[in-house]
This record gives structure tokens, C-alpha cells and sequence, in this order.
């Protein structure tokens, strides 16, 4: 049956009409063949715009529709489903993105018009040829994973969970928290970080449909959206889980005892060899630190390692090792949060040269009265209180040399950390903040901000030129742009509040994941503003500062984000996926395998016939739709579903030749 | 005085990737040449040599053939098939006596809206430099 066709252009309010020639494109559309009708309107996408586009269908008979819009990416879904209502098989449709690629980049109408005129010829000439699809579909494993137990992930599994689904927390350190657990009070109601915090990851360790995988690296993914085969290495602990009761005599006995540096107490404090890394962790249970433990290291620990002597229940195994295991997922969240940039680089701000320059994060664990010092706010020099601090805000942030983008909780904690200081050590210890903008946006902050203005605190605009270590005390220059003064601060401890930056490993994570990053390094969600939990691979979310920087209000919101968005997908028992798939012509093939050989997903296999003669076969459920198979058969007897040979040569013809109908 | 030459060129995007990192120019607002006219398939590794060879047949001054970073493939491989393949076709190119020049292949991210303007605005700029193709001249 001929195809016939109906092109709807859509103004996009001003964002396509102040650019392109909306009724000269649509008088251009009716001269093109196979064209039966079209109409314009201010958005096509809108219910009125929907109502325009399925009467016209049923009044014209369409067969095939052109939408001459915004990007496939961004409402090719709608508009699937709009030529679906009319009754239609929703994959006779065909875009022609006229906005991001057209009228957001050319500023002359003529031009803009004319490359419309294009695009939309091409458009036109994939359409003749579009067929009804079918959309295959995938049997929903009805489990999650959720990678990163910080308070994202935690979140993220505590809804899954509570909303029926299996769910595999894998968290690569040996206890849940995350940066959430280093701190003390959060802002901008002081409430204490662990007095929210450690009820929730009590709550995943008890809660039955969650099982905690801690102190394991996600090594590889396999599979696709409904059904992800994700390969966890339980990495070794050389201590029985199952007996361990989590009394810490072991550490205690350890000849390495409050030896080793602490990283959860980011370097302030001190560990032994065998550790649990913080008092209120989840599981409760040590592990012994492969890198510095004597017997695994060195083969032996003076006459015998202490902590076997020690442990009432035997459960060290020094022959532990590491174990892998398969878990198969139907979709994943991850929420691997960030790192806190490391500013020794900066050389002049003497962090690496002084111990008296310390970072917010190693301020949280002095202020912490679960911390290494009890709480104890110390200059680490000399041990002693200091009598002036000064807090240098956006430490390689907001910098085009550094972290271009802002950490959006730098001003904030330290505000809050310049009041628990006063609420410490008195009203008498002098407080300086360098900072660049003050950014108090979330709810109550500014608030929070004039509470802090309206104490015994001095603010300097600006950002200092360099912090001089001197004998006792410390020297900051800072040229302050709200008075054009210079000043020489002088102050007994400085702290930098330094950029948060992704993972070290976001980039190899990412790619064994199979989803982006942006340009900055973080991880990329499919759309800013309407899916920032989504990736661009089905079935994968992102949940809270792995997609950038947040603080905990926003990380926990991000997160039960992510944890609705992956509950959509686990409340289907079948998945519909893209029908892109490739399909064989049994007349043309010859059985040489090449296909075989080529599909990454080995979705296609040899079938043998009656008559001793083999034949490719696509297994769709596997089939993801890369095309690849296609360029490869010599025969022409493989096609992609969607993006046949025709088709595109159709387009490219009509894009080539231009002035074809 | 005659009208300045105008490349015609033709980019397959993959959807993933490079498709997305055009789109982000456009979002970003970012102006490149209007010479471009993009084809959208799953993954570059669809990209034929046919395709590239019928579209200098049809009339085409130039093919962009772009996908994601090493590595970063959205079906683990594709991208590595056709840049092989498009080394290749740039020795077949030479033979038929089509420069090479007119073939470029590109990784391009989805976060790359500004690398892929600058390509397309370099790519213009080399063409116009090569002048027409006049493939179908030829042939007839």
C-alpha cells in the first residue's frame, strides 16, 4: 500500500517559528511525494498538539507520520505514542530534529529555513519506507543492585526494599555510611549526622529483602535492562563473617595498634592492622587491612600474629581469598558518591607543608565527638586549641584551573563548622572566612547564613594569594574586593575547603557499566532538568553525587528518585525494549557465520536446516539493535529492524542529491 | 563573482554518543555551519562502507562518521569496527580518486556539544578548500 504521509511542524512556542519559516516549510512538506497533508501548530507535543496530529491521522488515512520538532531523544516517545492512540503502529513515525540541530544554531532565517527544507526532505524519504515493528519483550528479573553504600545508596535500597524488591547493596568499603558518617553536625539544622544517619543503615542491615555486600568491587557487567548479570568480587576479609562478633580484642591486640593511619578518620586518627572503621559501622564486624597486616605482608607477625591469640571466637583465616560471584539484576542504581580533591597541588596554600592547614573533612572528624581527638578541636602541630582559624572557601572550586563548577556544600559546612567551633571553644577564638560568593540556597541555609553574619565572625571577600607557614602561626594574604584592602591574616590553624570532584576510577567504572560521563567527570544522567536519575543505558540509574556535587538533602532526594524510577522498571513482569533488532532473510543466507563472529552479545547462532544447509538465526531477547552484524554479511541477508539498507540510502539520496522529491 | 562553493556533507551519528553531542550544541547554543545533514543510527558500527560510497555518488562533498569514545561504546565494539573499516575505505577513496580528506570518523560524547561544532566547522572549512567532489560528473 502506498504510503501515505502526514508532516506536523511544530513552532516549539518561539524556540523553532523565530528562526524558521514555519508556513513556507509546511507548503515545502505538501510538494514532497507521498505527502498528503500538513499542518502546523504552536506544540505538537502538547495534548491539543497530540488531538491535532491523531484526527488528522484518521481523517487522512495517514500510514506514515513526519514530525518536523525537537530532537528523537527528547519526545520521540511521545509522539510514538501519539500516532499509537490514532491506531497506528507507533514505529511509522520518523522526526526531522529542525530545533537542536537547526533553529538553536542558526541565527538567519533563510539558512535556518532551507537546511529545515532538508532535513525534512530526508525525513520524508525514510518514512516512505517505515514499517510496523513489534516490540519485543524481556522477562523482568525483579531484583536491584545498588552500587555505593553512602547515604544515597542507602536510601535507594531502603525504598526499593520497602517496596517489595530484592535488593544487593554492594558497598566497596567494609562498612556502609560514606562521607555521611564522617560528619558531625549537618547543615542548616545542626542536627547530628549519626543520630540520623546510623538508624538507617541499621535498618538495611536487619531489613530482609536487602543483602549488604560490603567491602566488594563491581568488576563487570553483562546483559541489558530486565536482566543484568553483574559480576561482585567479595574481596577477602581474613576474618570469619559469620562468627565475628564485632568485640574489637583483636584490635586491640594488634602490634600494629593505633599505628596504621585512619582514612575514615582522613588521616587524624589512627587504626590498627585489623579495624573496624568506625564504632557505629555496618555490619559490626573487622576486617584485617591486606596491605599493612604483618602475616600478610611479610609472612609473619613476631611470634605469633596477636589477633588469633586474642579473638574469643577463632575467626581469623589468613588463607581467606578473594571471591567472585554472578548476581543477576534486573536493574541498577549507582550511587558512588565523590572524592574530596586533594590540595597538596596547590603549593600555595602550604596544605602539604604545614600540618596546621588541614581540609573541612579532617575539621569534621576534630569536631566529631566520635572522632579521633573526642572532639577535641586541636591545632595537629602542637595539640593544643587553637585561638584563630581561618576557613579559605572554593579551594580548587568555581577555578578554570582546578574544578570549574562550584561543590555546592562548601560554604554551607563551613559555615556550619564556624558555629560549632564558637559553640566549642568560646566567642573569644577569633574566626576568619575567605570566601568567593557565599551560596546559601536550600531551604532554611540563608537563614542559617544570617545567623552566622550576625555573630563575632570576620568575612573577607576574595581569594587568597597565598598562606605563609610560619614558626607559630600562620600567615593568609588576601586581597578583599568589597573594601580593595589588602590584609595579612594571621591564625593559629587554616582550613581549606577543597572541591568535590568524582571518583578516581569514574571513568573505568563508567565503562564498565556502559554509561557516560559528562564533561566535568561526573556521571551523566539522560537529561538535566527531566531525567536525572536516568542514564542513557536502560535499566541503569544514578543517585546522588556521582552525578554530581549535592548535599544530603538533595542526595537523599536524588536517590528516592532513583529508587522510583528503577521500581517502574521491577514492578513489570516484562519489559518492552526497542524493536531494532536484526532480522534475517532466509533466501539470501548462505550460512557463513561472518554474523556470528561479529555480534557482541552473541544473540545470533547457526541453524541447521532439513537439507544439510545452515541459517542464521537472531535471538531477539538478546539482540540489542547495534546494526553490526548487518555491515557484516557479504550476502545482504541480514537487516536492522528500523534501519534497514533502504532506508538510510533513502536518506542519504535525498540529503545528497537535494533536490529530489 | 561566483557564489562561494557550499560543501555538502553528510553525518551518521550515532544515537548514544555522537548524536546526543550534536543535540548538546544545539542546546548550548553553540553556531557551526549549516552544511551539515546528520543521519541518526543505533551505533556507528551500522555505518556501511556503501552508505559512505552512495553518499559521494549522490552528490555529497564530505561524510562524518562519529561515534563513541574508546571504550565508551554503547554496544561494547561498534565504534572500533567502523574506524578500522573507515581506514580502509579511505585507501579505496584514493583509488577512486576521492580525496581522503572527505572521509573524517570522530569520537564524539555526549557531553562533547562544542567538539562536535568545532568539527563540523573545521570539516567545512577543509572542504571548501577541496572544492566540489564532482563524483557523478565523473561516473556520467
Amino acid at each position: 500500500m502506498a504510503k501515505k504521509i502526514g508532516v506536523f511542524i511544530c513552532h516549539c512556542g518561539e524556540n523553532i517559528a523565530s528562526k524558521v519559516d514555519i508556513e513556507e516549510l509546511a507548503k515545502f512538506a505538501e510538494t514532497l511525494d507521498n505527502v498528503v497533508v500538513s499542518k502546523t501548530y504552536k506544540y505538537i507535543c502538547s495534548e491539543a498538539g497530540a488531538k491535532l496530529i491523531k484526527d488528522t491521522i484518521k481523517e487522512y488515512k495517514l500510514n506514515g507520520v513526519v514530525t518536523a520538532s525537537c530532537s528523537p531523544r527528547m519526545h520521540e516517545l511521545t509522539f510514538r505514542k501519539i500516532v499509537s492512540d490514532a491506531g497506528l503502529n507507533p514505529f511509522n513515525l520518523e522526526i526531522a530534529n529542525i530545533r537542536e540541530q537547526v533553529s538553536w544554531i542558526h541565527d538567519d532565517l533563510k539558512i535556518a529555513t532551507e537546511k529545515s527544507k532538508k532535513i525534512l526532505r530526508g525525513a520524508v524519504a525514510k518514512a516512505r519506507l517505515l514499517e510496523s515493528l513489534v516490540t519485543p519483550t524481556v522477562k523482568v528479573t525483579p531484583k536491584a543492585m545498588v552500587i555505593g553504600g553512602g547515604i544515597a545508596g542507602i536510601q535507594a535500597s531502603l525504598d526499593l526494599a520497602e517496596a517489595g524488591h530484592k535488593v544487593y547493596l554492594v558497598e566497596k568499603s567494609p562498612s556502609i555510611g560514606g562521607r555521611m558518617a564522617q560528619l558531625d553536625k549537618t547543615f542548616p539544622t545542626l542536627d547530628c549526622s549519626g543520630c540520623i544517619l546510623t538508624p538507617k543503615m541499621k535498618e538495611v542491615f536487619s531489613n530482609p529483602n536487602i543483602e549488604l555486600l560490603t567491602y566488594a568491587d563491581v568488576t563487570h557487567v553483562d546483559g541489558n535492562i530486565g536482566n543484568y548479570i553483574v559480576t561482585v568480587k567479595k574481596k577477602a576479609r581474613y576474618v570469619k563473617w559469620d562468627k565475628c562478633k564485632g568485640c574489637g580484642d583483636c584490635a586491640v591486640a594488634c602490634r600494629l595498634h593505633d599505628k596504621i593511619i585512619s582514612e575514615f578518620d582522613m588521616g587524624m586518627g589512627k587504626r590498627s592492622a585489623i579495624y573496624m572503621p568506625f564504632s557505629q559501622a555496618v555490619p559490626p564486624k573487622y576486617t584485617i587491612d591486606k596491605d599493612t597486616c604483618l602475616m600478610l605482608t611479610k609472612g609473619k607477625c613476631g611470634t605469633g600474629p596477636l589477633c588469633v591469640e586474642a579473638c574469643p571466637e577463632k575467626c581469623i583465616d589468613f588463607n581467606q581469598k578473594d571471591e567472585n560471584v554472578d548476581i543477576t539484576v534486573g536493574v541498577i542504581v549507582v550511587a558512588t558518591g565523590y572524592d574530596v580533591m586533594d590540595p597538596s597541588a596547590m603549593h600555595e596554600l602550604s596544605y602539604a607543608r604545614s600540618q596546621d592547614v588541614i581540609t573541612s573533612m579532617e575539621m569534621e572528624r576534630l569536631i566529631n565527638s566520635a572522632g579521633p581527638t573526642d572532639g577535641k578541636i586541636i591545632c595537629p602541630s602542637t595539640g593544643e586549641a587553637p585561638k584563630s582559624v581561618t576557613y579559605i572557601l572554593c579551594v580548587g572550586s568555581r577555578d578554570q584551573t582546578e574544578c570549574s563548577w562550584c561543590c555546592r556544600i562548601g560554604c554551607m559546612s563551613a559555615l556550619k563548622q564556624v558555629y560549632l567551633i564558637k559553640e566549642k571553644l568560646g566567642d573569644e577564638v577569633e574566626l576568619n572566612i575567605c570566601y568567593t560568593d557565599i551560596r546559601s540556597f536550600g531551604k532554611g541555609y540563608e537563614e542559617f547564613y544570617r545567623k552566622i553574619r550576625g555573630m563575632n565572625v570576620n568575612f573577607f571577600r576574595g581569594r587568597p594569594s597565598e598562606v605563609r607557614a610560619g614558626k607559630d602561626k600562620i600567615t593568609t594574604d588576601i586581597f578583599d574586593t568589597t573594601t580593595n584592602k589588602l590584609f595579612e591574616i594571621t591564625s593559629d590553624l587554616v582550613v581549606l575547603v577543597p572541591a568535590l570532584v568524582p571518583r578516581a576510577d569514574a571513568a573505568e567504572f563508567s565503562r564498565i557499566l556502559r554509561i557516560s560521563q559528562s564533561g566535568d567527570g561526573f556521571l551523566l544522567e539522560a537529561h538535566p532538568k527531566l531525567r536525572p536519575m536516568d542514564t542513557f543505558t536502560s535499566g541503569i540509574f544514578i543517585a546522588g553525587s556521582c552525578q554530581g556535587p549535592k548535599d544530603i538533602q538533595d542526595s537523599v532526594a536524588h536517590a528516592s528518585g532513583a529508587a522510583a524510577r528503577a521500581d517502574t522498571i521491577l514492578s513489570k513482569k516484562e519489559y518492552e525494549t526497542e524493536p531494532f533488532t536484526s532480522v534475517v532473510n532466509e533466501d539470501l543466507c548462505s550460512g557463513c557465520a561472518t554474523c556470528i563472529s561479529i555480534c557482541p552479545y552473541d544473540a545470533i547462532t547457526l541453524e541447521k536446516q532439513k537439507d544439510d544447509h545452515s541459517l542464521a538465526k537472531v535471538d531477539e531477547t538478546l539482540c540489542m539493535g547495534c546494526g553490526a552484524c548487518v555491515v557484516a554479511c557479504p550476502s545482504g541477508a541480514m537487516q536492522q529492524k528500523g534501519f534497514n539498507d533502504k532506508q538510510i540510502l533513502a536518506m542519504i539520496s535525498a540529503f545528497a542529491k537535494g533536490d529530489e522529491k | 563573482m561566483t557564489k562561494e562553493f557550499e560543501p555538502n556533507i553528510i553525518a551518521f551519528l550515532c544515537n548514544w554518543c555522537s548524536y546526543a553531542g550534536s543535540d548538546l550544541a544545539g542546546t548550548s547554543r553553540i553556531k557551526y555551519p549549516p552544511n551539515v545533514l546528520s543521519i541518526r543510527v543505533m551505533c556507528s558500527g551500522r555505518v556501511d562502507t556503501s552508505f559512505v560510497l552512495s553518499a559521494f555518488k549522490d552528490g555529497a562533498d564530505g561524510v562524518l562518521i562519529a561515534g563513541c569514545h574508546p571504550g565508551d561504546c554503547h554496544y561494547q565494539s561498534g565504534n572500533y569496527k567502523t574506524k578500522r573499516r573507515t581506514l580502509l575505505l579511505k585507501k579505496l577513496l584514493d583509488q577512486l580518486g576521492i580525496d581522503q580528506k572527505r572521509v573524517r570518523f570522530e569520537y564524539i560524547s555526549a557531553s562533547e556539544g562544542q567538539k562536535y561544532a568545532d568539527v563540523v566547522t573545521e570539516f567545512v572549512a577543509e572542504l571548501k578548500e577541496l572544492g566540489p567532489c564532482r563524483l557523478p560528473e565523473v561516473i556520467e
